[in-house]
This record gives C-alpha cells, structure tokens and sequence, in this order.
C-alpha cells in the first residue's frame, strides 16, 4: 500500500499547479451569462423523462393524434416535387404562401393582418427573442403578468431587462395593477417597453383574460403609449368556446401578435410568426437575417402543405377534445385528493393548472421529494423573476393520459401530505430565505 | 485490449443524481473508446436486466451515482447477474454510502471525524424539533452543516450560521432522505483524495484542493466550470499532503472497497485532517474531481479506467 502522493509530471496538469476553473474563458463572458450556471432543481428534470414518473411538469403536445402517414406523404412528396425550393435557402421574413396562410390563421381570432406584416420565425420563442431585441437595451423594463411564461422570463434576462410583474387573478391581467405599474415606473422616470402577456389560457396560470379585461388593456395601452406583445399560443385550444378575440384585433398598431404552430400543428418544426406593424416588422426582418438568415425552408413549407391539404382545424378540434378531457381527469383528480387549503386554476382550455400550495409549502423545496416519488411539476419560482411563486407550482396535463394524470396527482397529493407533517414539525420559515421575496410583486394565482 | 471484450458503461438511474450520471457515463465512455475498446452505454431499467442473459458484456463499470447507485442495491443485482465489475461490493457500498455508519468506521480506525448526530423526520416530530435542534445546536455549535445521512452532490445539504436558518435546512435537507445528518462544521482547506487500487494495493491520487467562489462546495459550484478553482495537487505541506492520502487509503480500507473511491476531507488551520465522506461512484464529468485527480497523476482517465477493468473481468 502507498500513500505518497507522486508529483505532477510537468507534461499533464501543470495549470493546475496555479488553480484551474476548468474554463479557460471565465473572465471573458459577457455580463449576460451571470444566471447560465447548473441548476440542481434543473438536473432533477433529467429524472423526469423516465417512463417511471409521471412527469406534470413539460409542455410538450400529444402529437401521436397527429395524422403521421399523411404528414409523411406530404414531406415526401415535399421533397419529390419541390426539393428546389424546399432545400435551399429561402426569404428571411418567411416564404410568402405560409405568410398567406397565417393570415388565414389569424383570422380565426379576430385579426385582419396582411402577409406582408408577417414575419415567420424559428417557434414564437424566436419572434419573442427579436422583439426584445430589437426593443430592450440593458436595464430596460418591461412588464409582464405574475407569473409569466418562463421561456419569456430567459429571454427578458437574455438582454438584461429589468422585469415588473403585474397582478393576475381569474380573469387575467389585473387593468388597475396595470396602471399602478405604470405609474410607479413614471415616478422613477422608466417607461417600459412593453407589456408581454398571454391572454388566452395563460402559461402557466391556466386563466384567460375576459373581453372587459381586454378592453380595459387596450384603453390603457392607448392612454400610457404601451406596445403590447400579446403571445397567443393557446389561442385555438379553447374547450368550451369558440377562440377568442386577439386583442390585435381591436388594435393594430399598438400591438405585436405572436403565434405558433408548436401547440396546433407540431413543435418539431419550430415555426411560429409575429404580426407586427410595419416599420417594426422591418427591423423584425432585419434582425432575423442577422440572427438566422431565414427560418427552415423545408418547414416552413411543410406547414404549409398541411394546412393547404389537410382539416387542420379538424384536427384542432381532435386536440381540444383530447385535452379537454385531460383537464377534466387534472381537476377531478385535484378535487378529490389535494389536501385542505390547496387552491388551482380552472382552466378553460390549454395546458396548464396553476396549483397554490397549503401556506407555509415550498414547492421547489419539496421537488426532490416528488422526484423520488416519481411524480414532478414545475415550482413556481421558475414563473417569476423575482423569487414569488414558493406556494405555487404549474401542472400540465397536455402530455400524460388521463390514467397517468390521476396517478401523478395522487401521488403529489402524498408529497404534499409528507411536506405538511414536515412544516408542522420545523415550521415554515425555509419561505423566508428565498432571493426576492421582498419585493413587492403581486401573487394573486 | 482483445481480452477485456465488451464493456457495459452503466449510467443513469432513477436518484437525484440522474443528470450527473449521464454526464459521467457519457464522458467515460468516450474515454474507452478512444482505447479502442468496445463500449455499450445505457441506462439501469427493466430492460437492461432482461437483456443480460441473452447478451452479457465482459465488464461492468458502474456511473449511477446516488441511491441504488452507491447504496449497494445496483451491485447486489449486478452480483445476481454474476457479471463482473469495477468498485466496491454491495455490503462495503451500503457501508460507505450510509454517512453516520461509515463515519463510524473510520473514527475506529483512527480518522478524525466531525462529531455528528443522525435523527429521522419521526424523532424531531414526536419529541420535538426545537428542543433537539437547540440541544444539537449547543452541542456541535454554529456554523453546523445539515445534509441528508444518504446521497451525494451535496443535495439537501446546508451550512446553517443563524438559528433562522435551520428550518428550511431541515425541510431542503428532509426533500432528499429519510435521515439528517447534524455535524459540526470544521473551516478550513477542502480536499478530495480518490484512491485506486490496479492490483498493488490502494493508492492515493495527488488530493484536488477545492476554492469555491460561493460560501461552500454546492450543486452550482460543483457542476458550473469556472465556479470553483481547483488545484492538484492541494497547497498543502509534504506532511499534510502525506496525512490526508494516507486518511483517504485508510478510509477505503476499512470501509471494504474496491479498485476505487473517493473521500472528501478539510484540513483544518491546525492541519488536521477531517474526514467528511467516502464515495464508492465518484463523479466522472468534466468537472469532476476523480478525473483531476488522475490528470495530477499524470495518467489519462483512459489508462485508469481501462486497468479497473481489466482487473474487474479477471476477478
């Protein structure tokens, strides 16, 4: 047995002799990657994908409804016939028969947009990530509702914006939060960029913004000279009603309309679009050939080919029936096995139950635990970006059956019974040591 | 190279630990096969036992890290396969991976360990959390470190310097495990000293000295490049060095283990080293620190890794 330690030969491991970070660039990244490190909570997901838990937590579609013999015709045939252009780079404000044809889209919620304001784009992500762009210097503000979309929060903290919450309740966006926000921000001397929401079957707090509701946005944005950056994935996924009207709609200039086809057609094929008044829609373009050069050719006129030949809306419809009795088995199960003092959502189409957890629970604290449960959800800190949300947490019924959904539910119910005997025990005050509690962002869900 | 045959990189699993395992498994087995080795990469489920009898592989290198991983379960079903594999068996993994029995261990063999106390969730609510948590708050002192009796990756794990602080580190550390672990913190150098064992017995690799930028050694600064500075070997006196290898193949012995580890030790401003914990699947990604030990040796993990196995198929 030997315990001496040999010396580093000076052919390996001499840097270390003077500390290595194992990153020989970590002076010279941009200020911007300060909040690009591992995340424990993020690496518990990685458990998440195995068939043994049943994951609440994605947003991922069920597209096994999806008419996938026909859709691969439609690709080959694609490719047989018009490979030329299918495979070779293409306009970098998107192929003008799909810009047709989103127009077509949009009109299903009230917008009369012409092809030439259309930009497609890599997924709305990607027109989300132009629009901050080409609107939000660092230390810029921007509003968004409380909680908000999370992939709208990295792409706001991306270009180091400063982002304000503005309170939700069941009806949506909260008009008179609104216009305290805005007036706070004039008081400091800001005026934010824009207001980002999702008025229809919100990601993640699952409610929709009424018609007054929306009114009343629009009457303020007109008053205050706010751009609106409405997000309308869900628009069509309604369960009970037909879609509704897009605020764009009732205001063209004030407004940025971004939709997808990730939520009615298929995510894979990344391709969505912003409806954008001119002179914006002309740095959209701009920024997209920078960023880009062009979205993908071949998808975009694959999305094209389905909706020229198939019941697109057909099939929309075979979606929201499908989710609608998953939201149905989500809330059935959640009235019968969550404990006392547990309040959610109740949406009415969409993905996603915003679930308020009993007081004094901490849903990131108690995820490792649904993880060894084999249950998981996303914690509601990841909707905010100033630390509210410990009591909340997004459950997405989009993906499992509705078996395996009454199966995830009950065994958060037992999570959440364990994590009660615990605060019982210790007391809630692990809420207190949470970043950014302290301010005063509203938390109504 | 012919006679090791195929080798089965096992990595993944179903612990808190998942994401890091991959990661290890994916590197090591990039490693094997830059020797030339034929390598399998895949994930310890259901189908991975059907397959075992119609298709066996040479040798096993288990990565799963966490429970089943390092709790000796894995290896208990790999020794019901009667397929060989590198590291320690099923009873020295249960040893080692169970904190307060293996602190245990090694203070009978002499090792300086930080006094500690182990209580389950039950304990603290039948007779009462403030009370104990005070007692053990008088006892071991402040700062004091909580963390899960069982797991890795510092997951659940605290270092509590306020009274304030002690109900979420017992919520964070209760999320991981069944049992919390209260020990009294020791300041001072942090060192990992990894061990293999090629045949000659167990020898020490140049101990890694670990500078987090943040308060301690955490998930973030474990698994971000560039968060924590490392250095091998550890600035540390040719005595000290000598105390803290010898510490860690001590450590390996009398916990059972086998052809490698890893335990992690501070060195205290006296120089005394303190022993934390053995690990039976230490860390192999890119910024782990068995890897950066076997660099500072001046082998290649290939090499390393590649006389493990030879060594495991010749069991």
């Amino acid at each position: 047995m030997s315990t001496r330690t040999p010396d580093l030969p000076e052919h390996r491991g001499r840097s270390l002799r003077h500390g290595s970070r194992l990153d020989s660039y970590v002076d010279r990244y941009a200020e911007r990657t300060l909040g690009m490190t591992a995340s424990q909570i993020r690496s518990l997901f990685a458990v998440a994908s195995r068939p043994e838990v049943v994951s609440l937590a994605g947003g991922m579609p069920t597209i096994a409804s999806l008419p996938l013999d026909i859709i691969g015709e439609q690709l080959a045939d694609l490719v047989r016939h018009d490979g030329q252009s299918a495979l070779q780079y293409g306009s970098g404000q998107g192929d003008p028969r799909l810009r047709e044809q989103i127009t077509d889209v949009m009109r299903t919620v009230g917008i009369n947009g012409h092809p030439d304001d259309v930009v497609v784009t890599v997924g709305s992500q990607q027109a989300l990530d132009l629009v901050t762009r080409i609107f939000v210097d660092p230390g810029d503000t921007v509003l968004v509702e409380a909680p908000s979309y999370v992939g709208a929060l990295s792409t706001f903290r991306s270009y180091q914006a400063v982002v304000h919450h503005v309170a939700m309740d069941e009806h949506g966006l909260v008009p008179e939060a609104l216009r305290a926000a805005i007036r706070a921000g004039q008081r400091a001397g800001t005026q934010p960029k824009f207001l980002y929401t999702i008025p229809n079957y919100h990601n993640p707090a699952g409610v929709t913004q009424t018609a007054q509701r929306r009114a009343e946005i629009l009457q303020i944005a007109e008053a205050e000279d706010l751009l609106v950056v409405e997000d309308d994935p869900y628009g069509l996924l309604g369960f009970d009603a037909d879609p509704p009207r897009a605020i764009r709609a009732d205001l063209h200039d004030g407004v940025i309309y971004l939709g997808s086809f990730s939520k009615t057609f298929a995510p894979g094929l990344r391709v969505g679009w912003a409806l954008a008044p001119h002179a914006v829609r002309e740095k959209l373009v701009l920024a997209a050939e920078a960023s880009v050069l062009c979205p993908p050719a071949l998808n975009q006129l694959a999305v094209s080919r389905y909706l020229e030949s198939y019941d697109w809306l057909g099939q929309v419809k075979v979606f929201r029936e499908l989710y609608r009795e998953r939201r149905d088995a989500m809330l059935d199960a959640l009235d019968e096995l969550l404990p006392d003092g547990s309040h959610w959502t109740r949406p009415e189409g969409g993905f996603y139950v915003w679930l308020t957890l009993p007081d004094g629970l901490d849903s990131q604290a108690m995820l490792p635990r649904a993880v060894t449960d084999r249950v998981a959800y996303v914690p509601g800190t990841a909707f905010y970006a100033d630390g509210f949300g410990t009591r909340a947490m997004r459950l997405s019924y989009c993906f499992p059956t509705p078996d395996r959904i009454r199966e995830g539910v009950r065994r958060l119910a037992g999570v959440v019974e364990q994590e009660l005997d615990l605060v019982r025990t210790f007391g809630p005050g692990h809420l207190s040591d949470r970043a950014g509690l302290s301010l005063p962002a509203p938390d109504l869900t | 190279m012919s006679e090791l045959g195929r080798v089965l990189v096992l990595a993944g699993g179903l612990s808190h630990e998942r994401d890091i395992s991959l990661r290890s498994g994916s590197r090591v087995a990039e490693e094997l096969r830059d020797l030339g080795i034929q390598v399998e990469l895949r994930d310890a489920d259901a189908a991975f036992v059907r397959s075992v009898p119609a298709d066996p592989p040479d040798v096993v290198l288990p990565l799963l890290h966490g429970s089943q991983g390092e709790d000796g379960s894995l290896r208990t079903v790999l020794e019901m396969l009667r397929l060989p594999y590198v590291g320690a068996g099923p009873a020295a993994s249960r040893l080692a991976f169970d904190k307060p029995t293996a602190n245990t261990v090694v203070a009978r063999a002499g090792l300086n360990v930080p006094e500690a106390w182990v209580l389950p969730h039950a304990t603290f609510r039948d007779l009462g959390a403030d009370a104990l948590l005070s007692r053990a708050m008088r006892a071991l002192g402040l700062p004091l470190v909580v963390q899960p009796a069982r797991g890795g990756s510092a997951l659940g794990c605290s270092i509590v310097h306020d009274v304030s602080e002690l109900p979420s580190a017992m919520v964070g550390c209760f999320a991981y495990g069944e049992d919390a672990l209260l020990q009294h913190h020791v300041a001072g150098t942090e060192v990992a000293v990894s061990v293999i064992d090629t045949g000659d017995g167990p020898v020490a690799l140049p101990p890694v000295e670990i500078v987090p930028d943040g308060p301690f050694y955490d998930y973030q600064a474990r698994y971000t490049a560039g968060a924590t500075e490392f250095f091998v070997p550890a600035r540390l006196d040719p005595a000290t060095r000598d105390a803290v290898a010898e510490a860690a193949v001590t450590a390996h012995l009398v916990l059972g283990l086998r052809d490698l580890s890893r335990s992690d030790l501070i060195v205290d401003a006296d120089g005394v080293p303190w022993f934390l914990e053995a690990n039976v699947a230490p860390g192999m990604t890119e910024t782990s620190l068995f890897p950066l030990a076997v660099a500072g040796s001046g082998q290649t993990l290939g090499e390393v890794l590649l006389a493990l196995l030879q060594r495991a198929r010749n069991r």
